[in-house]
């Protein structure tokens, strides 16, 4: 039987690289990620994983020396938030073009400005064509199971790319839930050894990493970074089914929640597909078939997968914590979008919960209640949409 | 670490010919005399900048050792990630128990007192077994020769011109070696490219030291500062002999200065090197080169002061 303990969705992220046990991991303070490095770097401390901790000057530093820990072969993590990963995404795009598979839990919260502590999906949303594999979670336990699962999918051969784990900031990190440990053991012999191709410190294989690549060689090097991510599709599939076969909880590219016979449905990200669960137990209750497409693998994109969803369902709406200004709709309903037009559904985008503002079942059943009356009526109206937003 | 130019000449090249800096640069120099010094047992990291651009371009690579080169601003945070990765593989067994490695991170004058001055100073301040070497040649030159915090007061870039209003750059320069010296680290120094035993002894000293080393060495770039391009020594001869770039170590605290020239060569001959100072040469209102010539005693003044000390502080350690 395995471990059963009481969990935030930090410490869930600090159990899982205490149980991976990386090589590197770099170090620095951000509200709501905090207390993640907080609880690892104790574990460091007392000698209970044997990682070399880089307590570095900035969120730049931390992506710059995973980077460079990544590029010596060694496994490496790091963890951040909001303008953390602002501040790094400079070197994100090259972590992720050099191919390194560098482990980020990500705690949602919006990005400045006005500046604000509490979660939205901003943050990982601008970082969504840097070439990481994206993965969100939707509570504590999958804090947990995505950290562990994110060194074997971002490691395998045929990927070599590093993984965001998103968690929502405060809603996830900062509440305390049931979750079930692999422990030590069992997660190290899960994520197995890791042993690169490549190392710089291989003096007797000397390599040259980094090099500048000019109108002859930029382009095939980018096509390579699309290849890899699409094979990361398999990777995030494969090893979420084997996970599941060790532990009991599969993971898949999503998870679909009372969709077979639902008449309307809603897409969302995170800690929200709880709540929307709820929501659509509630309006089924009151007679109407309502599902949820709760959407873990938002890199690489399962544009196609969702699509056959949508087209099923009909009648759909998209939930996007983040905002895109200038593009009606957020990122999350233009990207549904753009892969379910020729199956011509009723599809409507709520942009909600910006900057912590919160999200109740109730209004997500009202939401329900509104796919039905578009149903019926056939009228989408105003496509792009607000709820819980003084106007 | 003995520094042997007899040994040194039966060595193997470890950065390679046909790189892509300008006819007459001097900073491949550097390189080749590092990698003399630091074997093949080293890591070398780049900041963006000249020698990365031109030694590589791919398919091809100069570095006949280990190299990573990342970003502008990171060269010291991506070199520590790499010295991080070392002690944890070698702590597991992965790396042979009595490999020993030498890590450098190079970065031009930009890169080290401008943009990359965070990521320098914090890793200096975790301690890793690093050696950086800022190669100061006074501008941004691999963008176009623009205006850098060590641009000395008075010379013109390309974004600090010799206007008919504002003549060249109004600001003194950075003293980046004395932040180094507040960083209280093992060793920091100061080197030049025309003085080349000194500066591989440096680099020896450096690497044996257990924790952050940190070395700035002088490089002339004759296209910024508009001289020959066969003159590139030489012009950095004159800049020692004049005071304005002493040679001095700082080894755990004490000074000392390497090179005491015998003749005082006052700045004046040397800015008549350079065409960057070319409008000062022919008016000069603000007094700026005599400016100059006061920095350059006071701070030459300071510096023996400060080696007078430390040989004081040795002495009575001594007894």
């Amino acid at each position: 039987m395995a471990e059963l303990v009481g969990l935030t969705g930090n410490d869930a992220g600090a159990e899982a690289l205490k149980d991976v046990n990386p090589d590197v991991v770099a170090v620095f303070p951000i509200t709501p990620q905090t207390e993640l490095m907080h609880k690892f770097s104790a574990y460091a401390n007392d000698g209970v994983v044997e990682t070399e901790l880089i307590p570095v000057e900035s969120e730049h530093s931390a992506q710059s020396a995973c980077f460079g820990s990544a590029a010596a072969g060694a496994r490496t993590a790091t963890a951040t938030s909001s303008q953390g990963l602002a501040l790094m995404s400079e070197i994100c795009y090259i972590t992720a073009s050099t191919r390194l598979p560098v482990v980020m839990p990500v705690v949602n919260r919006a990005l400045s400005g006005p500046i604000n502590i509490h979660c939205d999906h901003s943050d990982s949303m601008a970082l969504r064509d840097a070439g990481w594999i994206q993965i969100f979670s939707e509570n504590a336990q999958e804090v947990y199971d995505n950290t562990i699962q994110a060194f074997r999918i971002g490691e395998r051969e045929d990927v070599l790319l590093p993984v965001m784990v998103c968690l929502d900031g405060f809603i996830l990190s900062h509440t305390m839930e049931p979750v079930e440990l692999l422990g030590p053991e069992a997660a190290q012999k899960f994520v197995g050894e890791y042993h690169p191709a490549f190392s710089l410190l291989d003096t007797d294989n000397p390599i040259s990493i980094g090099p500048l690549h000019l109108t002859d060689y930029y382009f095939e090097c980018k096509r390579q970074e699309v290849a890899a991510m699409e094979n990361a599709r398999h990777a995030v599939a494969d090893v979420g089914r084997e996970y599941g076969e060790l532990t009991g909880r599969n993971y898949g590219i999503f998870e679909k929640y009372k969709l077979d016979d639902a008449d309307v449905a809603i897409i969302a990200l995170g800690s929200t597909c709880g709540t929307a669960k709820v929501a659509a137990d509630q309006a089924r209750e009151k007679g109407i078939k309502a599902g949820v497409l709760k959407l873990r693998m938002f890199r690489p994109f399962p544009g196609d997968e969702i699509a056959e969803i949508v087209n099923a369902v009909g009648t759909v709406a998209v939930m996007d914590r983040s905002i895109s200004f200038g593009l009606r709709g957020g990122p999350l309903f233009n990207e549904v979008r753009s892969f379910v037009n020729g199956g011509c559904p009723q599809l409507v985008n709520y942009v909600y919960g910006l900057g912590g503002r919160d999200i109740n079942a109730t209004e997500i059943e009202s939401i329900f209640a509104e796919l039905v009356r578009i149903k019926k009526s056939g009228d989408t109206g105003e496509l792009y949409r607000y709820i819980g937003l003084r106007e | 670490m003995a520094v042997s130019l007899k040994k040194m000449s039966k060595n193997p090249e470890l950065l390679a010919a046909g790189h892509r800096s300008c006819g007459g640069c001097a900073a491949p120099a550097i390189l080749r005399q590092t990698l003399h010094v630091a074997g093949p047992n080293t890591v070398i990291g780049f900041a963006t900048g000249c020698m990365e651009v031109a030694t590589t371009i791919y398919p091809y690579t100069a570095w006949k050792v280990p190299y990573v080169h990342c970003a502008f601003e990171n060269s010291a945070s991506t070199i520590s990630g790499v010295e991080a990765a070392y002690r944890a593989l070698k702590r597991r067994g992965r790396i042979p128990e009595d490999k020993k490695m030498n890590f450098i991170a190079f970065g031009g004058d930009g890169g080290t007192y401008d943009i990359g001055f965070q990521a320098l100073s914090g890793a200096l301040e975790r301690g890793h077994n690093m050696l950086y070497i800022c190669y100061d040649n006074n501008a941004y030159m691999n963008t176009g020769i623009q205006r850098s915090s060590v641009t000395p007061r008075g010379a013109a870039t390309n974004t600090s011109p010799a206007g008919s209003v504002i003549r060249g750059k109004q600001q003194a320069r950075k003293d980046l070696t004395a932040c180094m010296v507040a960083h209280n680290i093992p060793y920091v120094a100061q080197a030049s490219v025309s003085n080349h035993m000194d500066f591989m002894k440096k680099v020896g000293k450096a690497l044996d030291i257990d924790g952050p080393a940190f070395i700035n060495i002088m490089q002339p770039c004759y296209r910024g500062w508009r001289h020959k391009p066969e003159d590139s020594i030489e012009v950095a001869r004159v800049g020692v002999e004049t005071r304005y770039w002493p040679l001095f170590e700082v080894e755990n605290g004490r000074w000392k200065v390497n090179y005491k020239p015998k003749e005082v060569v006052p700045v004046e001959e040397w800015f008549k090197l350079q065409g960057r100072f070319k409008h000062l040469l022919a008016e000069d209102k603000e007094g700026v080169i005599q400016w100059h010539q006061e920095q350059i005693e006071h701070a030459w003044s300071q510096l023996l002061k400060r080696e007078a000390e430390s040989k004081e502080e040795g002495q009575k350690e001594a007894e």
